[in-house]
């Protein structure tokens, strides 16, 4: 297996567990926590590819990951903070409540 | 498949492994934090030095403690949850392991017209400055915007008090 | 091959790295990477918990007879043994635990402290051509080094499941993550004046003399504005006095590591004056010029005398602040980080950038100068609150 194909087996395989983690965890925290491990998994594949790719001094690879690790920190202070917004109305995290909200 | 390679694959699925599985929300943000320190000694591994140090910059010393502190706030680490996962995780974890077929099929079935170029890229920081600022100045703009608008927004997000009362002891 | 040619100085100067070499000539060939690395580290996991045995005493001392007392006199000459004291007192107390604690993670945070501040060492330059690893991001790594303290401490405050470690640990925190963003941008600007995040460049660029004088970033107006910044945000990032709210004696007792004894303790401590020690030797490196000598004819001396000097010299700043200055409450704390701090390294960024495009010259220095006084004054004139009292508004989660 080239060093190329190890490195997108690993990310694929990041990639699915902050998936399942996402689909399957209660707390809306642990699903944001999922959704932050999906994108870790992308960008371990841009810069796997920039690595062994043909342009590396076009470091496309490198920039794209730059800019997800910043886009990503702004998408983790923005959803924490409307999962307080709902907090505080409904006082819990869940994603699958046992009985209809009564608000 | 080097030595090296493969620790650190094993730090990295370890930690992230954990911090899906476990019951408490505390302890899934360290297997976080462990999962995400392997993946930075992975893109120095892969000799792109700068955006290692960037992700644990990042995302260790921001989006960690971000995480950390919002579980704190919501008080959710003082009773462990009774149940952790949904009704349907087993729908979950089957979706999963779906896409990681169809993730491993296209790599193994691509793998011979992937490129396998050999010598570590020299990357020197100016580079990425030179970038930054003459190719991709525009994201860059748009990405000042963009967190400009994230701090702005959770700040207003955060900082309502429903129904303009004030909570708390008095 | 080394030409041990060199004149007395130079070799005093480079007499760890000539016995580095000397050493590795015995070590076989496929050895040598895991030696070499082994040599260079070696000395400081001996040399910085020593000065940090000695600063212990030091600061004692100084604290007592700044409060006008002696300070510890009794345990050999002069007090001089106290460290030792400390250290067998420290190492033969019982390790308790709370029943309630989460064992591992309890375990793991002094560790985890511990490591990342030993970490931080290896991008300082020593001596000439004394750096263990000579990273292109140098500071990079450095300030990334700092963000996994904040995970140690908040994983020793949880850990503890006590409320005054919580509630210490999370002050902590957010003091930690408010004062990062001015360390940073003070930071930055020698950065910027050098091209390069490499540390041995920036001391590189400092080590230069125009007649006696030495070209330290510390002597220019953005420099020492950046210096005093950067030393204000690095006291607040090791909890230190005037910012010690988190684990102060007479508030929550020891904040987040209240639940440690013994050797863990130890660790704690050793952990939090390791990363003073880091971010003195970053400040130095930044800003004071390195190993290089103040004036020229002082080039004599060997380089890394001239950074522990430096390094004493900052403790010593320390000490008489930790002293001095009262504590800082924590709203009056987060206030003056992002209201004060924060506008003034950026305002500073702009000097040092306005600076470079400058021509060389009298006008620049004094443009720059009276720029930053302005923007210093008018800051802490705008932001003077008020003397209303209100009454105190609490804002939790529900």
């Amino acid at each position: 297996m080239t060093p190329l194909t190890s490195y997108l087996l690993l990310s694929a395989f990041l990639f699915s567990i902050g998936l399942a983690g996402a689909l399957s965890r209660r707390s809306s925290i642990m699903v944001l926590i999922g959704i932050e491990i999906m994108l870790n998994a992308a960008n371990l594949n841009f810069i796997a590819f920039w690595r062994f790719g043909p342009a590396p001094t076009a470091l496309t690879g490198v920039m794209f990951t730059i800019f997800s690790i910043a886009v990503a920190a702004a998408e983790a202070a923005v959803g924490l903070s409307i999962i307080l917004a709902v907090y505080r109305r409904t006082r819990s995290t869940d994603l699958e409540p046992t009985e209809a909200p009564h608000r | 498949m080097t030595l090296v390679f493969l620790i650190l694959a094993a730090i990295t699925i370890l930690g992230l492994g954990a911090a899906m599985s476990l019951r408490n929300p505390v302890h899934c943000v360290v297997g976080l934090t462990i999962g995400f320190l392997g993946l930075a000694a992975l893109y120095l591994q892969l000799g792109a030095q700068f955006v290692g140090l960037t992700q644990v910059l990042v995302y260790v010393g921001a989006v960690a403690i971000l995480i950390i502190f919002a579980i704190m706030m919501m008080r959710s680490s003082e009773s462990p949850e009774q149940q952790p996962y949904s009704r349907s995780w087993r729908v979950g974890v089957a979706i999963a392991f779906a896409v990681y077929c169809v993730l491993g099929w296209a790599v193994h079935f691509g793998a011979h017209t992937l490129p396998t170029q050999a010598a570590t890229p020299e990357l020197s920081v100016q580079q990425i400055g030179d970038a930054l600022l003459h190719r991709f100045v525009l994201p860059l703009e748009i990405i000042a915007v963009l967190l400009t608008a994230a701090l702005i927004g959770a700040g207003v997000l955060a900082l309502q008090d429903p129904a303009g009362e004030v909570r708390g002891p008095r | 091959m080394i030409v041990f040619s060199a004149s007395g100085a130079e070799r005093a100067d480079q007499i760890f790295v000539l016995t580095k070499y000397w050493l590795m000539g015995y070590v076989p060939t496929a050895v040598q990477p895991l030696a070499s690395a082994v040599l260079s580290v070696v000395p400081i996991l001996l040399v910085f918990p020593l000065i940090f045995a000695i600063t212990t005493l030091l600061e004692r001392k100084g604290l007592g007879r700044i409060q006008n007392r002696y300070g510890p006199n009794r345990v050999g000459p002069w007090g001089l043994l106290q460290p030792m004291a400390d250290g067998l007192k420290s190492l033969t107390k019982e390790d308790i635990v709370p029943d309630s604690a989460d064992k591992w993670v309890h375990l793991c945070a002094p560790l985890l402290l511990v490591v990342a501040s030993f970490l931080a060492y290896a991008v300082l330059p020593i001596g000439r051509n004394m750096v263990v690893a000579n990273l292109s991001a140098g500071v990079l790594f450095f300030f990334a080094i700092g963000a996994l303290v904040e995970v140690a401490i908040f994983m020793a405050g949880w850990s503890s499941r006590s409320k005054y470690s919580l509630l210490g640990a999370m002050r902590a925190i957010a003091q930690m993550v408010s004062y990062e963003t001015p360390l940073v941008l003070a930071g930055l600007v020698a950065v910027m004046a050098t091209g390069s995040l490499s540390t041995v460049a920036i001391v590189e660029a400092q080590a230069q003399y125009t007649g006696i004088f030495p070209h330290w970033f510390v002597f220019t107006p953005w420099g020492f504005a950046g210096f005093v910044l950067f030393m204000i945000a690095a006291t607040a990032e090791s909890n230190r006095s005037p910012f010690d709210l988190p684990e102060g004696e007479s508030e929550i007792i020891a904040g987040y590591y209240i639940e440690y004894s013994g050797f863990k303790f130890a660790l704690f401590f050793l952990g939090e004056y390791l990363g003073m020690f880091a971010t003195s030797g970053m400040a130095i490196t930044l800003f004071l010029g390195g190993w290089s000598a103040p004036f020229s004819f002082l080039t004599w001396v060997p380089s890394y005398l001239w950074f522990f000097i430096k390094l004493l010299a900052i403790t010593c700043g320390f000490i008489w602040v930790r002293g001095t200055l009262p504590r800082l409450r924590m709203d009056q704390l987060m206030h003056f980080a992002w209201k004060f701090m924060l506008p003034m390294t950026l305002l500073n960024i702009f000097v040092a950038a306005a600076w470079k495009f400058l021509p060389a010259g009298i006008v620049r220095w004094f443009g720059c100068a009276i720029f930053l006084a302005i923007a210093f004054v008018l800051l802490t004139r705008g932001l003077k609150r008020r003397g209303e009292f209100r009454a105190r508004q609490y804002r939790f989660a529900e």
